[in-house]
């Protein structure tokens, strides 16, 4: 066994199927972020509003007024030094925090493609990106190398593999399979798009997109690892995430994953990839092409490295699975619902109305969402307990400051889930101020009425 | 092997392309087949523009134009009775001012028409201040106070005692024109504004709201559907009741009711503004039985039928309940807590969640403005 995992770590693979995908990954950030910018979202996401989400345990990361700007331009310049493989490592690490910062900020915004940003700018630090094709590796020949370890290119995959197959094993409940949602409701409204809109009624078109989705995801990796069906599973890749961006809101993901498969190729077209570029910026590549092998230094380091890979892919594999701590339906309650590539599978909405008690008088009165929360907020928070509960805690604090006393606060709710009429969420007869955030089940979520089958 | 390159950069550039101008077009939806859930967001926004709305902009202007004439009227005879002849059409004004105002999108939006034209409690202070002054501008923000149907309801109801004591106020020798000129240029005021809108909504902007049919964070359907639950929300639920019902304060303050000096308006204020609310739901063509493309027969189309029948039983309900009571200031002065008005309340809290929530999401619509990316 020991031979094996020896002999499978002394692997190589060109360092250009690495290369390819720092400049294309970097790209796509500095366009993410450029794209941010300019749709003005900095601004209504992380400066407008007065109050934000945190996530539990990072209520220390909070918007830092104009200065966010700063962090948005701090990560971009990284985003294209990584690019360029300039003073890389540095870079990578900067991008990783400086990223993670900003979606930490306000969970509002959660997005499984920025938490997939995230870890994969994570992992990255840990492999030699910059090995070749890069200023890095231009600029000092004992940084340049033609071939790197194979897990490098490895892990990637790994976590390519997770995301999509995670992804499929979440649509494999009644909802998406047995009832086509929400794609039923979801699809009708979009009779304007171009050529199969009309289609778009159809409940024929709701299954078919549902299973199609669900196999696409669950298998789509696999057909990328097998050469033989490579070409073809990419052209599928293209076509599936096309039509998702053209039928959905996705923003960048679509992009971002379409070119992350391009990993899976092998390295002849990563070259031609770089070759081609090197003749559009007039730049000789022929220098990185040493034959010269990249190996991590010290033992010390090496294992740092491999434990905390390993250890970062097995917290990948599992975190996805922590929902089955928890009792009652997942899409309901939302427990272990985040960081589990369970992406698109809910038609979700609330609607939350804060009563605030005076403990000791009985007096009470609504308050006025509109008062502390964007609509954007208020929308996320109506249906996810965590959000109703830190800002029941908030709104706890900001009253309290008014001069109000023995503050109890209620909260009237309602939540329907894939087109069921809406029912009560939360106990209305639980004061919210003596709940406490934690890792534990809400008992004051009230369950779900009905059933949804599967994963 | 070269040419592989090639053809996937050729891909991702022309995705490039794409992406930076990706817009669609529209395409006719013809099936009919009963089966199918699409609903035709096109015709629904038609009838709205060409049954509902548009007609209701003129139907305005033609009770205001007889409002302006008795003002005529009154300014040349400043009578008693002309007096009472100018409170009836203001009266029929303002109730008519109830079927517009749910309509804040476009060229309303625009000119923040209902802030304009019906912001409550009014100034009396302010007003009092601009009378003696004579200079003043309405345009400004920090005006809205002191102008529109609160400043009129003031103006032409509470500003003395009893119809002798306000007629004296515009006739009396050295302040009495001026009274008159700042009723006239509060009254001109409104004429203005819902001018402009319904001139806008006639040259051009009623094409643009029909054509924008899409769905998306910024098309007609979503946008109009946020501000009208919007308007149920705060204007017609809070604003008519629940403020002055002190819900939001825990202050019951029955001077923040809606035609404060004239109380036994406040609740058929309320009650035609829900009748818009209902006429919009069912799609009803304004001044007709006619029914056309609605939310109601979308929500049927999605085979939403309780939720349909749920929303109207809601407005029943709601309307029942507000029907039993007392004018508002005489609820709320004389009972602490108003206990009738606020179970009234509450029926008409109600029908939010059916709107804000299981509506809203059985047709798919983004209930923010903020065109934020999902996953």
């Amino acid at each position: 066994m020991k031979d094996l995992i020896q002999t499978y770590l002394s692997k190589k693979s060109e360092a250009a199927t690495l290369a390819v995908f720092r400049v294309f990954f970097g790209l796509m950030m500095v366009w993410s972020l450029l794209r941010f910018w300019y749709n003005g979202w900095i601004e209504s996401l992380y400066l407008e509003p007065g109050f934000h989400f945190s996530y539990y345990g990072f209520e220390w990361v909070k918007p830092i007024g104009n200065w966010t700007y700063l962090l948005f331009v701090i990560c971009g310049i990284t985003a294209l030094f990584v690019t360029l493989g300039y003073k890389y490592r540095l870079s990578i690490v900067v991008f990783f925090l400086s990223f993670t910062y900003i979606e930490l900020m306000d969970k509002t915004t959660y997005l499984n493609h920025y938490y997939f940003i995230s870890i994969l700018s994570f992992l990255l630090i840990f492999l030699p990106a910059n090995a070749y094709f890069s200023l890095d590796a231009m600029g000092n020949t004992t940084r340049r190398f033609q071939f790197i370890p194979r897990w490098n290119v490895d892990a990637i995959k790994v976590l390519l593999v997770i995301v999509y197959v995670y992804a499929g094993l979440a649509k494999l409940n009644s909802d998406w399979l047995v009832e086509a949602l929400p794609l039923k409701i979801w699809l009708p409204v979009k009779a304007d798009t171009p050529l199969i809109g009309e289609l778009l009624g159809e409940p024929w078109v709701h299954y078919m997109f549902s299973w199609f989705g669900a196999l696409y995801d669950l298998t789509i990796p696999f057909f990328l690892l097998y050469k033989p069906t490579r070409k073809v599973a990419f052209f599928f890749v293209v076509v599936f995430h096309i039509l998702t961006r053209l039928l959905f809101n996705i923003g960048m993901f679509p992009y971002i994953m379409i070119v992350s498969t391009l990993i899976f190729f092998d390295s002849p077209l990563h070259q031609q990839i770089l070759n081609f570029l090197s003749r559009l910026l007039r730049i000789k590549t022929k220098v990185f092409d040493n034959g010269l092998s990249y190996a991590m230094s010290s033992g010390l380091r090496r294992n740092t490295v491999y434990g905390v890979v390993s250890l970062f892919l097995l917290v990948q594999l599992l975190l996805p699975w922590r929902y089955l701590a928890y009792p009652g339906e997942l899409f309901w309650t939302e427990e272990g619902y985040r960081f589990s590539w369970r992406v698109m599978l809910m038609e979700k909405a609330g609607y939350a109305q804060f009563k605030i008690v005076d403990g000791r008088t009985g007096q009470w009165f609504y308050v006025d969402n509109t008062d502390f929360l964007t609509p954007f907020q208020e929308k996320q928070m109506s249906f996810q307990p965590d959000f109703i509960l830190e800002y029941a805690h908030y709104l706890k604090d900001h009253f309290e400051s008014q001069g109000h006393k023995n503050i109890e606060i209620y909260v009237e709710s309602k939540v329907t889930l894939n087109g069921r009429r809406s029912t009560t969420y939360v106990d209305p007869n639980v004061n919210l101020v003596s709940e406490e955030e934690s890792f534990r089940h809400k008992k004051w979520i009230i369950p779900f009425k009905d059933e949804i089958k599967g994963i | 092997m070269k040419g592989k390159a090639h053809w996937i950069l050729t891909i991702l550039s022309a995705l490039f392309i794409w992406a930076c101008s990706s817009t669609g077009d529209d395409t006719p939806i013809t099936d009919d087949d009963g089966v199918s859930l699409t609903f035709d967001r096109g015709a629904m926004l038609e009838n709205w523009a060409d049954n509902i709305i548009l007609p209701s902009y003129n139907q305005f202007l033609v009770d205001y134009a007889a409002f302006k004439a008795d003002f005529e009227s009154f300014q040349n005879d400043r009578s008693g009775s002309n007096l009472i002849a100018l409170r009836s059409s203001w009266v029929d004004a303002y109730l008519s001012w109830q079927s517009i105002s749910p309509f804040e999108v476009g060229p309303a939006e625009d000119n923040g028409l209902r802030l304009n034209v019906n912001t409550y409690p009014t100034d009396v202070a302010l007003i009092g201040t601009h009378i003696s002054s004579g200079s003043y501008n309405l345009d400004l923000s920090s005006n809205r106070d002191s102008k529109g149907f609160a400043a009129l309801d003031y103006l032409i109801n509470g500003i003395g005692g009893n119809d002798a004591e306000i007629v004296q106020v515009y006739t009396d020798a050295i302040t009495g024109d001026a009274h008159v000129a700042y009723l006239g240029e509060v009254i001109n005021d409104i004429d203005t504004r819902v001018t402009t809108v319904r001139n806008a909504w006639q040259n051009g902007y009623r094409d643009t709201f029909v054509q924008n049919d899409g769905s998306s964070a910024t098309a007609s359907v979503d946008r109009f559907v946020n501000d009208f639950i919007f308007y149920y929300e705060k204007f017609l639920r809070a604003g008519k009741m629940g403020i002055p019902l002190g819900v939001f304060s825990r202050t019951q303050t029955p001077t923040l009711v809606e035609a404060y000096y004239y109380p036994q308006l406040s609740n058929q204020l309320f009650l035609a503004g829900l009748s818009t609310v209902e006429d919009f739901f069912n799609g009803k063509a304004f001044g007709s039985s006619r029914t056309g493309e609605s939310l109601a027969s979308y929500l049927t189309t999605l085979n939403q039928i309780t939720l349909r029948n749920d929303i109207r039983n809601q407005f029943s309900s709601a309307r029942t309940a507000v029907s039993g009571l007392g004018p508002f200031r005489a609820e709320l002065e004389n009972n602490s807590p108003a206990a009738d008005m606020f179970a009234a309340y509450d029926e008409v809290q109600g029908a939010v969640a059916l709107f804000k929530v299981d509506m809203v999401s059985a047709m798919s619509i983004a209930i923010d403005f903020v065109d934020a990316d999902g996953d």
